[in-house]
Order: structure tokens, then C-alpha cells, then sequence
């Protein structure tokens, strides 16, 4: 990471305003582009915005959109709102952490290729179970259908 | 760019007659649960199907259509989600119901070109076959306004919006109404705020249009993270404008120009469909500077969130908009005084902006028909889990309980047996077959231990654990506690425990007295209404199914027969053949025999995986 491009937060600051309002949308800018949010960008942030360090950082660890990590190439979101919940969305989850040797805590697998985590309603709760490969939603999920769309991926790499 | 009221009603007059002059009209839904089964597969099947065979057709509201031509269009989510992609037709009004691409060619030989129903594409139940939409039993006791729009327009055209009255409230209320007007009309109407507490609507805005302490704001909090509800993911999607139009009636009547619609990350479509909406808004000049020449302007801005439940809290909303840390601060001074940059702020839900268009337009009078005396209008619910038909709903408050589960949902799913159904989410309460007859208006609830909250009704059956419920509701609340105050940051905690000890089978004497006294210390001691109801689901669950929490504690018995941790795995030796297949499925090496012997389960290895129960050729293996 020694070659961090800075330029996209010039740009996010300039075009929402150099304040502190503007910090949220700036670090979801940072993050659509890193695809995480890398923490050399907190100083620099801290001095173009003139906002404490300690502060950004306290904003991008409160919020749970925001990942100090890397993640993979393809992200899997398991919906465990209580809708897909009560139609066993958490077996699917298994399944997924069981078939790509993932667990709470590891989210990510070593070759960086699948993230799978959770998520508390997509709003999506009359498909149930849903989850989300890469924001793209999938209807009636089962632990079977889950591996094999895992599957596919692994034979398109 | 339209500059005064003529202008505008000249434009919606022409408008008008384009739409009025469509006759045949092909309605995709393209809400979430549609477009997640192949909706847009379907439209452009739909496009390429009548291109192929010559049909003539129109994408866009034409400015001179003629009778003969076909209107395509996607409109937003019609409802019946469980039995989508649905297709409307009109001028019919025909539902199709689970639509293919295949089916299309049909569809539009049959019935655009001949007018004819293709039955087997309807909607049918028990043995009845229901053709027109308005008919079917899901759509027959719903009273759709707010939603009324959903379901017809397409909602990236401003013009269908302004073509069906759209803007015509903003245009009374700058030019015929004023502020005292406008606040009174509300408050006669009896809104209530639709986010969850019901707080009169017109008393709000009362407390704001008389502060003097400008610049003020209009916030709309479009973070709807309770799990289980999308009712107001549909407003922002399908139909933006009606509740941008009555934002912009709102800082009107408060002496506001500057709006704030902080919408929830998860949902990136409303986002989208919200910017778009402004743009048009804009451009048109019904949004900006000056607008129609009134004098009066409004802009808004739009805050995307950023994950964080506590958000919908209206103190932890602002500061999130802020740029900080969402968290609640304490109150007073309330945000009516010192809101969003510390000024007079109006906070209100999707849902509630999206009534006012409609009051303005129609009167105080009207609305007030709809509902009951104490909680007037409708109100929208997602109606989700094991109900037979899932989907969004709209009713007249004051509706039964039997009446969403039964009548419009179609009962539970599987012919199940009806147990409870959880409303308001996290913040929430059960509510069981006792309560069927129940009103669903915001007094009734409340007298019973629950809220209607946003709207979110989680049907469960037989076959789903309260306890279980309960800990995934803790889980939620403690997940997304967000620190500040102990008795919710450390409350939490130590309830989620106690509640995963007694779902792990440990659970001890005194659990479910010491649930309750943390509950109840929880919610009258933490500062904010996320910490005040967290209890609320463990409250009512062990109200309702304290049975089941001693079945759970002191006979290490789920009823529900849910709870992994209590299930015993074992082979029925009458029906074992010994074919040894279970034990070497077995990952952990459990189970041992000889064979053409019945074999048995090490009890203390068994990790109730299950893989020995599906593979069994001989059905010889049971959970119990």
C-alpha cells in the first residue's frame, strides 16, 4: 500500500465540501473506490478536513458498512433479518462458512476471493431467505442452492 | 422549466390526456421480489415479442398515442411479492401471476391481440379462478393510498407522477394555503407519525413553525432497518415524489428551505430512484429557487447511511447527517428546538411525508373517514414469514389481525398451525391467537405490550421457537447498541447470554426472573428508544410463552422443536439394517455397529449434523 492513490479523496472533497457533514459520504467514496477503507487515508483526511484523527477513526469503526479490511472479489451477504430468519437463513450461512472454511471471525478467505458475512435486512424479506452476491440479490435460498452458486464461481476463476 | 401555477396546470392537462389516451397497457412489477425472480427478463422478452410480430408499441408516455397502441412499462412493487413476477393488464385490470418469459408470446397474442384471459396465468385459490386484480382475496380488503401510485407508475417519469395529480397539493398549499392553514389541516386530519411512536404529526409541526431561530430543516428518516419491514424501501422507490412533495409542503408550512432524506445504504435502488426524482424536480422548477414564482424555496440533499440501526433514532439520525458518530443524545431539548446543526428540525418517516400530499389534497375530512377516531388513515405493513402471502400491504388502521393473517395473507404457510406474530420488530412485541381480533391501531397495541412500529409483521408458525426468536431479537439490539448508555451497552449483554445459555440447553433456575428484572431496569433507565424497547421482545415472548422457557430451562426441551442443542439424533433398531452407511457419512466418527446389526449414536460425539438423517436409505434414523 505504498502507492496509495490519494487523488479520489481530493475529488470526494471538493465535490461534497470541505466539512465535516461531508465525512460520512466521503468515506463511502473512499470505500466504493478501495473497496475498504485503508488507514493511511486517515491522516490525510484529518488534514485536508481538519478533523481530529481519533474522530475519523471512531466514525469509520461505529458505522458497520465501513471495513478496515480488504475484502474479497466476491462479496456474499447472508440476510438474517427476521423474515429470512424464520426461514432459516442461518443454515445457509453454515453451509457457505463450512464450504469455503470461513467463520465469525475469518470473513474472508486467504486467496481474498470470497467475503461471506451477514446482514440484517436487505428489505427484500418476501424472497426469503435472500442474500446478496455482490448487491445482486438471490430469491429462496437453500444451503444446497448457496454451495452451488459458490461453485459456479469457483469454475468461472 | 416551468415558471408559474398555469404553467404547471397546463402542463399536467396535457399530461392527463396522454396517459388517459393509453388504453392497453402491459404493467411489469419491478419491485425488489419481482426483479429478484427475472422481471426484467420479462419486460424485454415483452419488447421483443411485440417488435417480432409487429405489434405496435410505446416504452414511454407518448405525447399523442393513439387507441391501438400498447403502453410497456415497469412500474413499482404491486404487493403480491409471493407470487411474482406479476404482469397487470389493461384496461382490463387482469393479474398474471408468476409469469416466464415463455409466457409472453401467449400474452400478447391472446390477450393484447384478441383480448382474451389466459386463465392458467391468473391467480387462483381453492379451486377458484380470480382474473381481475381487484378481486383476488390478498387485494380485496386492502385500501391502497399512499401505495396508490406503486403500482401504476413507472417511477423514473415525473410526468406520469404530475399526469395523475402529482405536485397539485405543493401548488395549493403555496398558493392558497398558508403556514397556520396547512398545520391545522394536519392536525385535523389526526396523523400520527407512522415511524413508530405515532406522535400527532400536526402537533410537531406546530412546535417548529412557531421557533424563530432560522435557518430550520425538514428531515425525512428513510432508515428503515428494522428487520422484517420494506414498506417504506417501496415510497422511495416507486413512487419518490410523493414524498418529496410532501416534504417540500412541510417546509412550507414550517419556514424551512433546506430538506435532509437520510436513507439506509442497504437499499442503493432508492437511493438512485431519490437523486433521480430531485433532479427532476429540479429541472422542471418545481424544486429550487423561486419555485413556480411563489417566492418560496426548498432544496434537498440526500444522506446516505452508513449501517447503524441506533440511526432511526432521531438524535443519533441528525448527528449521523452531522458527519458523526450516530449516537442519541439526551433529550430535552428535542429536535422540534434543537434538531439537525442544532435548529428547529421537523423529523419525520417516509411513510408520514407520503400522507400529506394526499390530506392537502382531499382534507382533513376525507382522511379522517379512513381508520379509526384515535389513529385516522391507513397503514402499510410488510407482511413476511411462514404466511402463505407474503408481501406489502396497505389497510385502514384499526384492521384485525385475523383479517392481514387470514383474509389477505391466506393463512400460514404449509397449512401450519398459526402460533404468533412478531410486530415492530426489535422494538417490538408478540402477539398470539389471543390477539387476532385485535385492532391494529396505535392505543390497541400499546395496551397489549407491542408497538405497530414501522409497519414490520414477522408471521410465525408452530414450528418457530419463542426463545429462540427473543435471542435473535437481543442479538440484534445488543449488535447494534451503540455503546453510550450502560444499561443498554451492558444490559444487553447480559441478557443475550442468559437468553443463548437457555437456547444451548444451560439454562438454570431463576433465568427467567432475572430476564425480566434486567428488562425491566433496561428499559426504564436506558436513554434512547432503541435502549427502552430492546427488552420488548423478551418481555412479551416470556409473557405469552413462559411455558416454553420452562420447557427450555427445566426439562432441556425445545417444543418447537427448533433449538439444535436439544435435539437427540437416534437409530431405530427395528428399521436398521446395518447397512453401515450412516456411520461412515458421519464427519465425526459417532456412530459405530456391526454390520447387518442395527447400529447406534454416541450421544457424546454427535454434533447433530443431520448428515446420517438424509442419507439414511431406510428411514431408519430420527430426530426427537
Amino acid at each position: 500500500m505504498e502507492n496509495l492513490d490519494f487523488s479520489i479523496l481530493d475529488k470526494a472533497i471538493e465535490e461534497l465540501g470541505n466539512k465535516e457533514s461531508s465525512l460520512i459520504s466521503i468515506l463511502q467514496r473512499a470505500q466504493e473506490y478501495y473497496r475498504y477503507l485503508p488507514r493511511e487515508i486517515f491522516p490525510y483526511l484529518s488534514e485536508k478536513l481538519g478533523i481530529s484523527e481519533a474522530k475519523i477513526y471512531g466514525v469509520a469503526t461505529f458505522y458497520e458498512n465501513f471495513s478496515l479490511e480488504s475484502k474479497g472479489k466476491y462479496v456474499i451477504k447472508v440476510c438474517d433479518g427476521t423474515a429470512c430468519h424464520v426461514r432459516h437463513s442461518i443454515p445457509i450461512l453454515e453451509a457457505l462458512r463450512k464450504e469455503l472454511k470461513l467463520s465469525e471471525s475469518k470473513k474472508t478467505t486467504d486467496d481474498r476471493m470470497f467475503t461471506v458475512e451477514t446482514v440484517s435486512c436487505l428489505g427484500a424479506c418476501s424472497s426469503a431467505p435472500v442474500l446478496t452476491l455482490n448487491d445482486e440479490i438471490y430469491p429462496s435460498m437453500t444451503p444446497e442452492k448457496a454451495v452451488a452458486l459458490i461453485n459456479s464461481l469457483k469454475e468461472n476463476v | 422549466m416551468i415558471k408559474s401555477r398555469q404553467e404547471l396546470q397546463d402542463l399536467r392537462a396535457s399530461l392527463n390526456k396522454a396517459y388517459n389516451s393509453e388504453i392497453k397497457r402491459v404493467i411489469i412489477c419491478a419491485g425488489a421480489g419481482c426483479v429478484s425472480k427475472g422481471a426484467h427478463k420479462i419486460y424485454d422478452k415483452f419488447a421483443e415479442v411485440m417488435k417480432d410480430k409487429g405489434v405496435d408499441f410505446s416504452l414511454e408516455l407518448a405525447k399523442e398515442p393513439h387507441s391501438d397502441s400498447v403502453r410497456l412499462k415497469e412500474s413499482g412493487c404491486h404487493g403480491f411479492c409471493e407470487m411474482g413476477p406479476l404482469v397487470r393488464i389493461e384496461p382490463q385490470g387482469w393479474l398474471y401471476v408468476k409469469v416466464k418469459p415463455e409466457d409472453c408470446e401467449d400474452i400478447i397474442e391472446k390477450t393484447i391481440v384478441n383480448g382474451q384471459c389466459i386463465d392458467r396465468l391468473a391467480y387462483s385459490e381453492k379451486g377458484q379462478v380470480y382474473r381481475e386484480q381487484k378481486e383476488i382475496p390478498f387485494y380485496k380488503k386492502q385500501t391502497r393510498t399512499v401505495l396508490d401510485n406503486c403500482d401504476k407508475i413507472d417511477s423514473s417519469s415525473i410526468e406520469e407522477y404530475i399526469a395523475l395529480g402529482g405536485y397539485s397539493a405543493l401548488e395549493k398549499a403555496i398558493f392558497d394555503l398558508d403556514s397556520e392553514k396547512i398545520v391545522n389541516e394536519i392536525t385535523e386530519s389526526g396523523l400520527r407519525g407512522r415511524g413508530g411512536g405515532g406522535f400527532p404529526t400536526g402537533r410537531k409541526w406546530s412546535q417548529v413553525a412557531r421557533q424563530t431561530n432560522f435557518p430550520k430543516y425538514i428531515v425525512c428518516n428513510g432508515d428503515e432497518g428494522d428487520p422484517g419491514a420494506f414498506m417504506d424501501r417501496s415510497v422511495m422507490e416507486d413512487d419518490p415524489h410523493r414524498m418529496i412533495e410532501g416534504m417540500m409542503i412541510t417546509g412550507f408550512a414550517c419556514g424551512a428551505n433546506d430538506g435532509y432524506i437520510y436513507v439506509r445504504a442497504e437499499y442503493p435502488k432508492a437511493v438512485a430512484s431519490l437523486n433521480r426524482a430531485i433532479k427532476q424536480a429540479t429541472d422542471l422548477g418545481l424544486m429550487g429557487d423561486n419555485i413556480l414564482g411563489s417566492g418560496f424555496s426548498f432544496h434537498l440533499h440526500i444522506n446516505k447511511g452508513a449501517g447503524a440501526f441506533v440511526c432511526g433514532e432521531g438524535s443519533a439520525l441528525t448527528a449521523s447527517i452531522e458527519g458523526k458518530r450516530g449516537m442519541p443524545r439526551t433529550k430535552p431539548p428535542r429536535t422540534v428546538e434543537h434538531g439537525l446543526f442544532d435548529k428547529p428540525t421537523v423529523l419525520n418517516n417516509v411513510e408520514t411525508f407520503a400522507n400529506v400530499a394526499l390530506i392537502i389534497n382531499n382534507g382533513a375530512e376525507w382522511y379522517k373517514k379512513i381508520g379509526t377516531e384515535q389513529s385516522t388513515g391507513t397503514k402499510a405493513f410488510a407482511l413476511t414469514g411462514n404466511v402463505k402471502n407474503t408481501g406489502l400491504i396497505e389497510v385502514p388502521m384499526g384492521t384485525t389481525l385475523r383479517e392481514v393473517i387470514f383474509d389477505i395473507g391466506g393463512g400460514i404457510r404449509d397449512d401450519g398451525e398459526f402460533k404468533a406474530v412478531q410486530i415492530g420488530g426489535p422494538s417490538g412485541g408478540c402477539l398470539t391467537e389471543e390477539h387476532l381480533d385485535l385492532p391494529l391501531d396505535f392505543d390497541s397495541l400499546k395496551k397489549v405490550g407491542a408497538i405497530i412500529g414501522s409497519g414490520g409483521l414477522v408471521v410465525m408458525d408452530n414450528h418457530t421457537c419463542m426463545v429462540e426468536v427473543a435471542r435473535f431479537f437481543m442479538n440484534f439490539t445488543q449488535n447494534e447498541s451503540c455503546g453510550k448508555c450502560v444499561p443498554c451497552r451492558e444490559g444487553t449483554k447480559r441478557m443475550l447470554e442468559i437468553l443463548n445459555r437457555i437456547v444451548d440447553g444451560k439454562g438454570e433456575d431463576g433465568d427467567i426472573e432475572l430476564l425480566e428484572e434486567l428488562g425491566e431496569a433496561i428499559s426504564a433507565t436506558a436513554l434512547c428508544g432503541l435502549g427502552k424497547t430492546a427488552a420488548g421482545p423478551v418481555l412479551s415472548t416470556i409473557k405469552y410463552f413462559r411455558d416454553e422457557y420452562k420447557a427450555h430451562i427445566y426439562n432441556k426441551k425445545c417444543p418447537a422443536g427448533a433449538c439444535k442443542s436439544m435435539k437427540k439424533i437416534v437409530i431405530s433398531p427395528g428399521l436398521c439394517k446395518g447397512c453401515s452407511k450412516c456411520a461412515r457419512n458421519c464427519p465425526v466418527s459417532a456412530i459405530h455397529g456391526e454390520l447387518k446389526h442395527p447400529y447406534e449414536i454416541d450421544q457424546t460425539k454427535c454434533i447433530k449434523c443431520g448428515a446420517c438423517l438424509t442419507g439414511c436409505p431406510f428411514h431408519a434414523i430420527k430426530e426427537c
